[in-house]
């Protein structure tokens, strides 16, 4: 499961304590150390330049924190956090369970369908539902027959919760299917050797060991809300994200830097809760004997409505958009005087997205490597201390960095190199689990045995656990080069001048209802992603 | 295997993408517009072409534009400021940041009400706010046009009126209303609308396409928006109504340059803003975006009623200078919440 390991959100107060290696040389150790040390202080700049530009509002900034106005935003922000969270829940079990454990037709098109929302950034999710549901959209177009000559605003919490909803749910699927697929099948049988019904089974057997995944996938799902930019902006509701941008955008950076604190606060609080919450029960097997294979439960008279809940799903989450990606595009819209030749959206794109990708793999690394094999205190910290992109959502470290170089560094401010470090701070955890977790899963034996034949620290590394944790440091890398290609705030704001990708081209043109310049960048992004995301998913299959 | 080809690949665009990376030179003319591409882009184009002097050109938002300069300072990489209003002029202007212009650029505009009155900034293309609606939603809702912007409050409007809070042709408004009827009245104004279920829209061509699609029965906007949608489909049947009798909603106003003091390149950026005032950029102005030109030499294109026919509020533009306050007034409403 190395996706659902990469994108599993963690704080890691109690680190795991991974076998130390007497033998790993002091030099190589203390490399590892230097390198992490300056990642980790590039890591900590958004952290204190916020810090600084919140304590440099004073008392006016306690003022404006404790306004009506700004917990109104908390309270919008943690509405639509709860109602995301839960209904994705209450959709995405169900549709694990039967795309793993059911014999409905079709499953693994099922999967890949409703995967394939994740690819759709949200903000053009966002657009696309605001043609679809709004007062005067298609949806209200068909009904019109039925004397429905106008549908309430789509614009506001219910868009909002609607579109971030859709495009979580995958986070919650990842992981509930994977422990669905490695559920004790004979657990079950004793239940129900013991008289449970099915239900009762499903109650009482498999949703406590579901358990761990279903709250990883929900805390990843809560934080996603929490800082997503493009679905709020698009329908106009005001949680922090969008806050933030319109004080960012006015450069009231004291304001914007109050808000972005008590952003970071709300979503330490979230991660710190979660961790009190975590079930210390054993979920795996224990004594002897086989784990029995899983048989697929035969779904009967609720096959017809098991198909229309997954059809139903995968219209919203990606009939939808497409649809009205190409009605855009073949109709008639407003004709965009500006051209920009698809060429160059996707250099730039691809372009920055792969720079970047390289270069959190890079900065990861020796984060990972003392993560995986040199657990002290202090380098534990300094891998806690790399997870801040965790609670640092895009807009925050967008916001942070401007500040940082225009006091300070005015030489890269709007330059790619600034860009380029917004975006690994952001994604730099995704590729420390990937990566760590690829290398906690070779036997330090290996380096060993290549130690005694002979081998330098530093070859057996490059020669022995580098190969070997290929296939994690990889699907760590793709998964940094999908989420920056889909990226909107961060490159909004510190995109160097004149530098064009699909989101901002996507973002611009919404804003002037230049619909077909909407529509092509979209769909070009979104194919650009399903090949990344299916390159991933792939290797996925390959290791389970 | 494919994810070692991945791999290649994306080594392969990681230094395409570094080695291809424009050079930037110094004598790149940098420009902070305010005004959207669509609308200013082209003749910037044009420009270059015609003089050979390169531009790099950052777009946003009039307010945020101007917000940026002033907080930049000195620091500024921006030679020339491209405005969507004369408010945010006025803002630089305030902060003493803006260049004085030669006097035979200034005189190239006919009314003198549409330059700067110490000379740092020129008005470049005048356009009016007005009314934008679709008759058949009119009758369709048993709506009368309105008098006044203040008309909109009322109940039979509720949730059928569209604007752009965020964008600076309606800042202005607000402004010219705080200076005519004071903050009190103009904060009433906005929290009347609100609780009257006005739509928000992010700029006005949003708003003009949700008044065709008949999600609002009008909206806020610049006069030049809806004839880029006739130009393309003459059916459509939405029209202007210019507020009478010199209501606030018919502000006139106009887009505007200034070159900024901190300028390494005082000869290009002045000669962009010539440029910008000469006949070939006017005739576009009236031409290809709609607006009003403010040279003698160059007519309107489309049938408008004159500038000097417009009932416009009596004010000075350059009055419309308090960007800030007019800001936080709107913050305040919760107009943009």
């Amino acid at each position: 499961m190395q996706l659902a390991d990469a994108i599993r959100p963690r704080l890691r107060i109690n680190g795991h304590h991974h076998r130390v290696l007497a033998r790993w040389q002091v030099g190589n150790r203390q490399m590892a150390q230097a390198a992490s040390l300056a990642v980790v202080a590039v890591v900590m700049i958004p952290i204190a330049y916020l810090v600084l530009g919140a304590v440099s509002a004073g008392q006016e900034g306690i003022d404006y924190l404790i306004r009506a106005r700004t917990l109104r935003i908390v309270g919008n922000s943690i509405s639509l956090m709860t109602a995301a969270t839960l209904l994705a829940t209450l959709i995405a079990v169900p549709f694990a369970w039967l795309t793993s454990r059911s014999d409905l037709p079709w499953r693994r098109a099922w999967l890949a369908l409703g995967l394939a929302a994740m690819v759709i950034p949200s903000y053009l999710t966002a657009v696309t539902y605001t043609e679809a549901f709004g007062p005067k959209g298609i949806l209200q177009s068909l009904l019109e027959p039925f004397g429905v000559d106008r549908l309430p605003p789509i614009k506001g919490f219910a868009g909002a919760t609607l579109t971030l909803t859709v495009v979580t749910f995958p986070y919650i699927v990842l992981p509930v299917r994977a422990a669905l697929l490695h559920c004790d099948r004979s657990l079950e049988e004793a239940g129900q050797s013991l008289g449970l019904n099915r239900w009762g089974v499903f109650r009482q057997i498999i949703l406590p060991q579901l358990r761990p995944a279903l709250s990883a996938g929900m805390l990843m799902t809560a934080l996603y809300c929490l800082s997503d930019f493009g679905a709020v902006a698009v329908m106009h509701f005001n949680a922090f994200t969008r806050a933030i941008f319109i004080q960012t955008e006015s450069y009231r950076m004291d304001k914007a830097s109050v808000l972005a604190l008590l952003l970071v606060g709300m979503t330490l609080v979230l991660l710190l809760l979660h961790s009190r919450m975590q079930i210390r029960g054993r979920h795996y097997r224990v004594g002897v004997g086989a784990s029995r294979h899983l048989e697929m439960l035969p779904l009967g008279r609720w096959k017809a409505p098991a198909l229309i809940f997954c059809a139903s799903i995968v219209f919203l989450g990606v009939v939808i958009p497409l649809l009205v990606l190409f009605k855009w595009l073949l109709g008639h819209t407003l004709t965009n005087p500006i051209q920009v030749p698809l060429n160059l959206l996707i250099h730039n794109t691809v372009g920055v997205s792969a720079v970047s990708a390289l270069v959190v793999t890079l900065a990861a690394f020796p984060l990972a490597l003392l993560a995986a094999r040199g657990a002290t205190r202090f380098n534990r910290w300094l891998v806690n201390v790399a997870y801040a992109g965790n609670v640092l959502p895009g807009i925050v470290i967008a916001l942070a960095l401007v500040m940082f170089a225009t006091q300070n560094m005015l030489s890269i401010y709007q330059t790619l190199p600034l860009l380029i470090i917004g975006y690994a701070i952001r994604y730099l955890p995704f590729s420390i689990g990937a990566t760590e977790s690829a290398f906690a899963q070779i036997n330090p034996r290996y380096e060993e045995a290549a130690r005694s034949l002979g081998l330098s620290p530093w070859a057996a590394l490059a020669r022995i656990t580098v190969p070997l944790a290929r296939g994690g440091i990889l699907a760590g890398l793709a998964l940094v080069f999908l989420n920056v290609m889909k990226e909107l705030p961060t490159t909004l704001i510190l995109r160097p001048i004149g530098f064009r990708t699909f989101a901002t081209r996507i973002w611009s043109a919404y804003d002037e209802a230049f619909l077909s310049s909407v529509a092509l960048p979209g769909l070009a992004l979104i194919l650009v992603s399903a090949f990344a995301l299916a390159i991933i998913l792939r290797r996925e299959e390959a290791i389970s | 295997m494919s994810i070692q080809r991945l791999a290649s690949l994306l080594l392969v665009a990681a230094l395409c993408c570094f080695v291809v990376a424009p050079a930037l030179g110094d004598d790149v003319l940098t420009v902070y517009s305010g005004r959207n591409e669509s609308l200013i882009g082209p003749i910037l184009a044009q420009f270059t072409e015609d003089t050979g002097i390169e531009t790099e050109i950052l777009y946003g938002g009039t307010s945020a534009v101007a917000n940026q300069i002033l907080t930049e300072g000195e620091n500024s990489p921006a030679d020339v400021f491209i405005a969507q209003d004369g408010g945010a002029l006025g803002a630089l202007a305030a902060a003493d940041m803006l260049h004085k212009l030669p006097a035979a650029t200034i005189a190239r505009v006919a009314n003198e009400a549409f330059v700067s009155p110490a000379g740092v900034w020129t008005g470049l293309s005048g356009r009016a706010r007005v009314f934008v609606y679709s008759p058949e939603s009119l009758d369709e809702h048993g709506l009368e046009l309105p008098n006044s912007i203040h008309d909109l409050t009322g109940e039979a409007w509720r949730g059928l009126v569209g604007w752009a809070p965020a964008n600076a042709s309606f800042v202005s408004n607000v402004t010219a209303m705080r200076v005519l009827l004071g903050e009190e009245e103009t904060a009433a104004w906005l929290a009347d609308m609100i609780a009257n279920g006005v739509q928000a829209y992010p700029k006005n061509t949003p708003i003009v396409q949700a008044t065709i699609d008949g999600e609002v029965v009008g909206g806020l906007v610049n006069h030049y928006y809806l004839f880029r949608f006739l130009a393309e489909d003459p059916d459509i049947t939405a029209t202007l109504h210019f507020f009478p009798a010199g209501d606030l909603g018919s502000l006139i106003n106009v887009a505007g340059a200034a070159i900024l003091k901190s300028t390494d390149q005082p000869y290009d950026a002045l000669a962009l803003v010539d440029y910008l005032l000469s006949d070939t950029a006017q005739a576009y102005f009236a031409q290809t975006t709609y607006e009003y030109p403010l040279v003698a030499s160059v007519e309107p294109s489309v049938d408008l009623p004159a500038l000097a026919d417009i009932e416009t509020p009596e004010i000075d533009l350059s009055d419309l200078a308090d960007l800030q306050g007019t800001l936080t007034l709107i913050e305040e409403s919760g107009a943009l919440d």
